[in-house]
C-alpha cells in the first residue's frame, strides 16, 4: 500500500478518537461549562463497554447486538458521570476546574480497576473486535481500522454541528453558555440545557474511549492511554474554535500530527533522529496554544470561547 | 375619542421589606394611546412597571388586560397577555444576530428557520420604520439598534401593550427622534405605549397623557395638551421638605480644583462628558444633580485617575507650595506621588471603595498600605484607625476584624467615608454617599461633610435628593446628557429650578443660546 | 425573580446565599461530608473485597501511620504534594486558574536534571545544587509567566493555556531523555550527583525545607504588601484599579512566583527523592495540588492539614490494595468519591434551599 495511504487510513480513525471528545466536550462548553473531567470519562466509557462485552461472552446474544450494547454501556457510564458533574456543578454551583478534574481522578481510575480485573483473559473477548470493525474487519491492511465507528464519529460531530447551528434547541443552549441571564429572561429553562448538554456531551465522549480500544487499539491494555488522548479531545475543541464539522478536519490533522514521528521518515524516506517524535507528538498542544493566543490578540467575538465558560449561573431570588 | 381600556391597575401595592415601592397606585392606558410616567429617581415607576411586565409581584391589588382580571407571575405571563418590556439595560446574547435574539426563547410550534425568522424581522420593521439588518450581529451594533433589537423583540412576540424604560437616556436626539417616530406608528396602529422618563419635553412632545409618581404614590394623570412643564415639575418634585441640615459660611474660600473643557467617551464611543468645566473650592460644599447616568461617575472617576477623558485639564491648586498640577491622565499612584491629597468615596461601595471579603483594618488599608519601604504591611496604624472610626462614627460592628460585606450598609458608608477622611484630603468626592442610609447614618454622614468643609477641605457631593442638596449645598452644580446646564447659589434656588434645569437637553441649550444670540443681534 | 406557585415546572424549593455560617460550623459539614463519604467507599469495599466496614477504615490508618517507614513515607508524600500546592496558591488567590503546576514542576525537575547532567562532573555537588535550584526555579517561573503575560495583555484564558502547557513539558522532557540516553531507552538512570545531603533521615531536609517555604507563604501572603496586592486583586479587580494598583503587573508577578515554587518542587523532588526524571515524575501531583489549595480555602497553614488528608486516603487506600490484593487504581476511585463529597459539601455552606409556601413546613432544610 501507498506509504502516504496507509499513514492517512491510521491517522483518520486515531482523530476519531478525539473527535468523539471533542464533540461532546464542545456541546458541553456551548452550555457554559468547561468539564475537565473529559479524559476521565472517555475511560470510563472504554471500561463500560468492555464490562459489557465480558458480561454478554459466551452468552448466545448476536454479535451485532453485543456491539450495540457495548455502545450504549458506554454511553450510559458518560451519561453517568455526566450527571455526577451536572449535579455538582449546576445544581450544587461547585468549581468546574476542580469538579472536572476530580472526574478525570476518579474516571482514570475505576477504569483502571475494572480493566486490570479483566485484562488477565482478555484476549478472548477481543473476538468483538472484528464486529466493532465491521465491514473491513477482514482486511489486513489500515484499512481495517476505518469501520462503521468512523462513520459515526463523523455523523455524530455533523449532527451536533447541524443542531448548533441550524436549530432552535441549538440556539437556546448557545444562549445558555454566552449569556445564561438572558437565557433565563426569555423563559429558556437554564438548568435543564445545561444537564442535558453535559450528559449527552459526556455520552459521546465516551464513546471515544470504547472506540480506541475495541477498534483502534484492539487491545484492552490500550485503556492506559486513553488519558493522555482524552487531553487532546480537550485541546482539539480549542483548536477547532468551538465547531464540531472543523473539529472533523483537526482531529485527523491532530492524527497525522501524533503519528508523524513514526510515519513521515518512511514517508519522505529520510533518516529523522528518534528524538525528533517527541517533538513532533507536542505539535498538537503547540498548535492549540498558538491558536489560543492568536484568536485572544484578534479579539473577533466568534472565535472566543462561549463568554460565561466556566461561571456558575445563579438567579437571585428577591 | 371612543377607545377601549387596554390595561388598568387597580390599587396596586409593592413592599421591599418595609419600603414602601408603590402604593395604591391606579392607571389606565387605552388602547391606540401613548402614556408617559414621570417621577424623579426612586419614586417607584421602574418597580411599578416591573410588576406590569412580570418581574415582580403585587403585594395586593388587580391587574387587567382588556377589562378581564389577570395573573401576571412572569414575563412570559405578561407576553401571554400581550404585554412586553423593554429595559433599560439590555438582555441580548453579543455574538448572535439580531434576528437570533429576537426569535431566542419563541416556540411557536413551528420548524425553526433562520431565513424565516429574518424575513419576519424585515417585515415588522418595515411596518413600523426601523432601520435594522436581521443578520448584523449585536457586538456590531451602536446603542440605538440594540434597542430596537429589545424593541423588535417584544412585537415579534405579538405585544401590543408595550413599556418603554427611560428609551432615550442612551440615545442620542437625533435617534430619540426616530424612536419618537416610530412610536407614533405603533400608536396608529393601535398599540399602547407606556414610557417610563423624567425628560418633560419628551413627556410633552409624544404622550397623549402623562402620571406623575411621586415617593410610591400616583400623584395625577392629566393630559398633556393642557399642561406645562412648571405644573409636571411641581407635581413630580412636590413640597419642600424642611431637613434642618446645618450649613455654615464657607470660610477662606479659594479655588482648589479647575475643570476646563473636560469631555470623554465611553466604550461604545457615546459623549458621556461633553465639554464639562467648574472650579471647585475649598471651605464649601459643590453638590452636583442630575438624573442618574449623566455623567456624575464618570465626572469623579476621570478626577480620580481612574478613567480617561479625551480632552480638557483637571488643574489643582496645592495648598502647600501654590504650585499647580494637571491631574488628567494620572493614574491614582501618580496622583497621590504629586501631593494631591484626593479622597472619594465611589457610588459602588462594597464593589469598589471596599473589600466586602476583607475585615476593617485590612479595607483600611487600602489607601496606605504602600507607606514605608518595608515589604511587609503595617496593621498597627490600620488597626487603631479601625478603632477610632468604629468609636466616634459609632460603627455598629462586633469587632474591627469583621469583614464589612457582614456590615449593615449605614455602617459600610461610614467605614468608607471615615477613611477617606482619614487621609485628610484637600479635596473630597463622595457620590451618593447616603443612597440606602436610614435617616440618622444619614444625617451622620451630611455632619462629616460640613465637617470637612469647614476645615478648608473642597467637598464635591454628588447627591440625588433635591431636598438634602438645597439644604447641604454651598454652590450646586446641575448636569444633564454630560453637559452642565447650570451652576446655582445653594442659599437661593429651588427644587423646580435644579429640576428643570436637570432634564434640560443639550438641544433645548442650544436653542436658548441661539435664540439669545439672535436676541443679541436683534439688539445690536 | 418570581415566586411562583402555580407554575408546575417549578421545584419546590428555591436556592438563596446563606449568611456566612461560623468557621465550626463549615468545617462540621465538610468533616461529615467526609464521613459520609468514607462510609460510602467502605461499603463498596465490603462488596469488592469482602472486607468489613472497621476493618477496611482500621487498614487505611494502618496503611498510612502503621510503622517508622510508613510514617516517613506519609510525611514525604504530604510534603510534595503541599510544595506543589503553595505553587498554585498565589494564583488562586487572585482567581487566576493556573491547572498547570504539573507541566511548571515537571519543567523545573528537567532543568535541575539538566544542570546535574551537564555540569555533573565539573563542579562540587555545593556548587551544583544551588545551580539546579536557580535553573529549576528561572524555568519554572518561565513556564508560569508565558500565560500570565497572554492574560494580562490579551486576555488570554489561562486555564486552557496552562492546560496545555503541560504536555508541552511533558513533550519537552520525553525529548531530552532521549537526547540524553545514548541507548534511546529513555530510562536515565539515578544521576550520582546533585543529592541533597541526608539529615537525620533521607527524607527529613525535605520535610523541613517545605515547612520553612509554606511559613513564608503564608507570611508572604498574609503580612506583605504584595500578598495584600494579591487578595485585593482577587477580590475585586475593580477596588484595585481604584487605589491605583496595577493588575497586570501584580498578574504576572504572582504567576511567576507561582511557576518558581513550582519549580523549587521540582528539584526537591529530583534532588532528595529521584534524582532522576521521566515524563511521570509529577504523577498528577499537579492536579491534586490544585483541590489541596482549593479545600483548604487557599490558606498556606490549612493545607499542611488537607495534603496530609488527600495522601492519607492515598496511602491508606493503597494498604488495602495490598492487602486484599486488589488493583492499586483503589485510591484513585476512594479520592474521587471522597472529593464528591466535599465539593458538594460547599453547597450546603455557601447556599440554603428555601421551600416555597406551598410545601409542608416541616421539611424544610438548612
Amino acid at each position: 500500500m501507498n506509504p502516504f495511504l496507509d499513514y492517512l487510513l491510521t491517522a483518520i480513525p486515531l482523530g476519531m478518537t478525539f473527535l468523539f471528545g471533542c464533540t461532546g466536550e464542545i456541546l458541553t462548553e456551548k452550555a457554559g461549562h468547561l468539564n475537565l473531567g473529559i479524559p476521565g470519562i472517555m475511560c470510563m466509557g472504554g471500561a463500560c463497554g468492555c464490562l459489557a462485552v465480558k458480561l454478554m461472552h459466551g452468552t448466545n446474544i448476536s454479535p451485532v447486538l453485543i456491539v450495540i450494547i457495548a455502545l450504549l454501556a458506554a454511553f450510559a457510564g458518560g451519561v453517568l458521570m455526566g450527571m455526577i458533574y451536572s449535579f455538582l456543578t449546576v445544581t450544587l454551583k461547585a468549581n468546574q476546574n476542580v469538579t472536572g478534574l476530580a472526574m478525570t481522578t476518579f474516571g482514570v481510575g475505576t477504569t483502571k480497576f475494572i480493566m486490570s480485573g479483566m485484562a488477565k483473559n482478555a484476549m478472548q473477548y477481543l473476538y468483538a473486535l472484528r464486529y466493532f470493525r465491521f465491514p473491513f474487519a477482514e482486511q489486513t491492511s489500515s484499512v481495517k481500522y476505518c469501520g462503521f465507528m468512523v462513520g459515526l464519529a463523523i455523523i455524530i460531530a455533523l449532527v451536533a454541528s447541524y443542531i448548533l447551528t441550524k436549530t432552535r434547541v441549538g440556539l437556546h443552549l448557545r444562549a445558555v453558555g454566552e449569556n445564561p441571564a438572558t437565557a433565563d429572561a426569555v423563559g429558556i429553562n437554564v438548568s435543564l440545557y445545561k444537564y442535558t448538554a453535559t450528559c449527552i456531551g459526556s455520552g459521546i465522549a465516551a464513546l471515544g474511549g470504547l472506540f480506541y480500544i475495541m477498534d483502534y487499539a484492539g487491545s484492552y491494555e490500550a485503556y492506559k492511554s486513553i488519558e493522555a488522548l482524552g487531553w487532546l479531545a480537550v485541546a482539539l475543541v480549542i483548536f477547532t474554535l468551538w465547531r464540531p464539522h472543523l473539529s472533523i478536519i483537526g482531529s485527523i490533522l491532530f492524527g497525522m500530527l501524533y503519528l508523524a514521528g513514526s510515519r513521515i521518515p518512511t514517508l519522505l524516506g529520510i533518516q529523522l533522529d528518534i528524538s525528533a517524535t517527541p517533538l513532533l507528538q507536542m505539535l498538537p498542544y503547540v498548535v492549540t496554544i498558538i491558536v489560543l493566543i492568536v484568536t485572544s490578540v484578534r479579539k473577533k467575538r466568534e472565535h472566543q470561547p462561549p463568554a460565561s465558560l466556566g461561571l456558575p449561573y445563579f438567579r437571585e431570588e428577591r | 375619542m371612543n377607545k377601549s381600556v387596554a390595561l388598568e391597575i387597580n390599587n396596586v401595592s409593592k413592599y421591599f421589606g418595609s419600603l414602601a415601592a408603590n402604593k395604591n397606585v391606579d392607571l389606565t392606558v387605552y388602547r391606540g394611546e401613548i402614556l408617559a410616567i414621570l417621577g424623579e429617581n426612586g419614586c417607584g415607576k421602574t418597580t411599578l412597571m416591573n410588576m406590569i411586565a412580570g418581574i415582580y409581584y403585587p403585594d395586593s391589588g388587580t391587574i387587567s388586560v382588556d377589562g378581564q382580571e389577570v395573573v401576571i407571575r412572569s414575563p412570559k405571563d405578561a407576553f401571554r397577555h400581550g404585554i412586553g418590556m423593554i429595559h433599560q439595560h439590555f438582555k441580548l446574547v453579543d455574538i448572535f444576530t439580531a434576528a437570533e435574539n429576537i426569535v431566542l426563547g419563541v416556540n411557536d410550534g413551528k420548524a425553526y428557520s433562520i431565513k424565516e425568522v429574518n424575513r419576519r424581522v424585515a417585515e415588522i420593521a418595515d411596518k413600523y420604520g426601523f432601520h435594522i439588518d436581521p443578520k448584523k450581529k449585536i457586538y456590531e451594533m451602536s446603542v440605538s439598534e440594540k434597542q430596537t433589537v429589545e424593541i423588535l423583540k417584544v412585537l415579534y412576540r405579538g405585544a401590543d401593550i408595550l413599556i418603554l424604560d427611560e428609551p432615550s437616556a442612551v440615545l442620542t436626539p437625533q435617534e430619540t427622534d426616530k424612536l419618537f417616530d416610530v412610536l407614533r406608528r405603533m400608536r396608529e396602529d393601535g398599540k399602547s405605549i407606556l414610557i417610563i422618563t423624567h425628560k418633560l419635553h419628551e413627556v410633552l412632545s409624544i404622550s397623549d397623557r402623562v402620571t406623575v409618581l411621586r415617593k410610591g404614590e400616583h400623584i395625577a394623570t392629566v393630559d398633556t395638551v393642557s399642561t406645562t412643564s412648571a405644573a409636571l415639575t411641581e407635581m413630580m418634585v412636590g413640597k419642600k421638605v424642611e431637613l434642618n441640615i446645618e450649613r455654615p459660611q464657607p470660610q477662606n474660600v479659594c479655588d482648589r480644583l479647575e475643570i476646563k473643557n473636560l469631555s470623554m467617551v465611553d466604550a461604545e464611543g457615546v459623549k458621556v462628558l461633553d465639554d464639562i468645566s467648574f472650579t471647585a473650592r475649598s471651605g464649601e460644599i459643590l453638590g452636583i444633580a442630575g438624573i442618574a447616568g449623566s455623567g456624575q461617575k464618570e465626572l469623579l472617576e476621570s478626577i480620580a485617575g481612574l478613567c480617561h477623558p479625551i480632552t480638557g485639564e483637571i488643574i489643582y491648586h496645592n495648598p502647600k507650595n501654590g504650585k499647580t498640577e494637571d491631574l488628567r491622565d494620572k493614574d491614582p499612584v501618580a496622583i497621590r506621588e504629586l501631593g494631591v491629597r484626593l479622597s472619594f468615596v465611589p457610588e459602588d461601595r462594597l464593589g469598589m471603595g471596599l473589600v466586602g471579603n476583607m475585615d476593617i483594618v485590612d479595607n483600611m488599608m487600602l489607601r496606605s498600605y504602600r507607606k514605608g519601604h518595608s515589604v511587609f504591611v503595617d496593621r498597627k496604624k490600620p488597626g487603631d484607625l479601625a478603632k477610632k472610626i468604629v468609636e466616634e462614627l459609632e460603627v455598629s460592628t462586633p469587632n474591627t476584624h469583621t469583614p464589612v460585606r457582614r456590615l449593615s450598609g449605614g455602617n459600610v458608608q461610614k467605614v468608607l467615608v471615615g477613611r477617606e477622611i482619614a487621609a485628610s484630603p484637600t479635596v473630597l468626592m463622595a457620590a451618593y454617599p447616603v443612597r440606602g442610609l436610614d435617616i440618622n447614618s444619614s444625617y451622620t454622614i451630611y455632619g462629616l461633610l460640613t465637617k470637612q468643609k469647614e476645615k478648608g477641605v473642597s467637598v464635591i457631593f454628588v447627591g440625588e435628593d433635591l431636598d438634602v442638596l438645597v439644604e447641604l449645598c454651598d454652590r450646586i452644580m446641575v448636569i444633564c446628557g454630560g453637559r452642565v446646564t447650570g451652576i446655582l447659589d445653594g442659599r437661593n434656588t429651588t427644587k423646580e429650578e435644579i429640576g428643570l434645569l436637570m432634564t434640560k437637553t443639550a438641544r433645548d441649550a442650544e436653542e436658548t443660546s441661539t435664540a439669545k444670540e439672535s436676541a443679541d443681534g436683534e439688539n445690536v | 425573580m418570581k415566586m411562583s406557585k402555580t407554575h408546575t415546572s417549578e421545584l419546590p424549593f428555591h436556592v438563596v446565599k446563606r449568611e456566612p455560617m461560623p468557621f465550626w460550623k463549615s468545617m462540621g459539614i465538610r468533616v461529615a461530608a467526609v464521613v459520609i463519604a468514607l462510609l460510602l467507599c467502605s461499603i463498596l469495599a465490603v462488596f469488592m473485597i469482602k472486607a468489613n466496614p472497621l476493618e477496611f477504615l482500621t487498614t487505611m490508618v494502618d496503611g498510612a501511620f502503621g510503622s517508622a517507614r510508613r510514617l516517613w513515607k506519609f510525611a514525604k508524600d504530604s510534603s510534595v504534594l503541599l510544595c506543589i500546592s503553595l505553587a498554585v496558591t498565589p494564583a488562586f488567590r487572585m482567581r487566576f486558574w493556573n491547572i498547570g503546576a504539573e507541566g511548571q514542576t515537571l519543567i523545573g525537575a528537567l532543568a535541575a536534571v539538566g544542570v546535574a547532567f551537564y555540569l555533573g562532573n565539573t563542579i562540587p555537588n555545593a556548587l551544583l545544587l544551588p545551580l539546579m535550584l536557580i535553573a529549576a526555579i528561572v524555568v519554572g517561573a518561565i513556564w508560569g509567566g508565558i500565560p500570565a503575560i497572554f492574560k494580562a495583555k490579551w486576555g488570554t484564558n489561562e486555564t486552557l493555556f496552562t492546560l496545555m502547557m503541560n504536555y508541552v513539558a511533558t513533550g519537552l522532557v520525553a525529548y531530552f531523555l532521549l537526547l540524553w540516553t545514548p541507548s534511546g531507552s529513555s530510562v536515565l538512570g539515578a544521576l550520582s550527583v546533585g543529592h541533597l545531603p541526608i539529615l537525620v533521615h533521607e527524607y527529613f531536609l525535605l520535610i523541613v525545607i517545605v515547612l520553612a517555604l509554606t511559613a513564608l507563604a503564608y507570611i508572604y501572603l498574609q503580612y506583605t504588601k504584595q500578598g495584600y496586592e494579591i487578595s485585593v486583586v482577587g477580590e475585586s479587580e475593580n477596588t484595585a484599579r481604584y487605589i491605583g494598583i496595577n493588575v497586570e503587573k501584580v498578574l504576572i508577578r504572582t504567576m511567576l512566583i507561582s511557576g518558581a515554587i513550582c519549580g523549587v518542587a521540582g528539584f526537591l523532588i529530583v534532588g532528595a527523592l529521584d534524582h532522576s526524571v521521566t515524563t511521570t515524575t509529577v504523577g498528577g501531583l499537579g492536579f491534586t495540588a490544585i483541590m489541596v489549595s482549593w479545600l483548604a480555602k487557599f490558606n498556606p497553614l490549612f493545607m499542611i492539614g488537607t495534603s496530609a488528608f488527600i495522601t492519607f486516603l492515598q496511602q491508606g487506600s493503597a494498604q488495602i490494595t495490598t492487602n486484599f490484593n486488589i488493583d492499586s487504581a483503589f485510591p484513585d476511585m476512594v479520592i474521587g468519591i471522597v472529593l464528591f463529597f466535599i465539593i458538594g459539601c460547599e453547597f450546603f455552606i455557601g447556599y440554603q434551599l428555601k421551600f416555597r409556601e406551598s410545601t409542608k413546613k416541616g421539611e424544610k432544610v438548612e
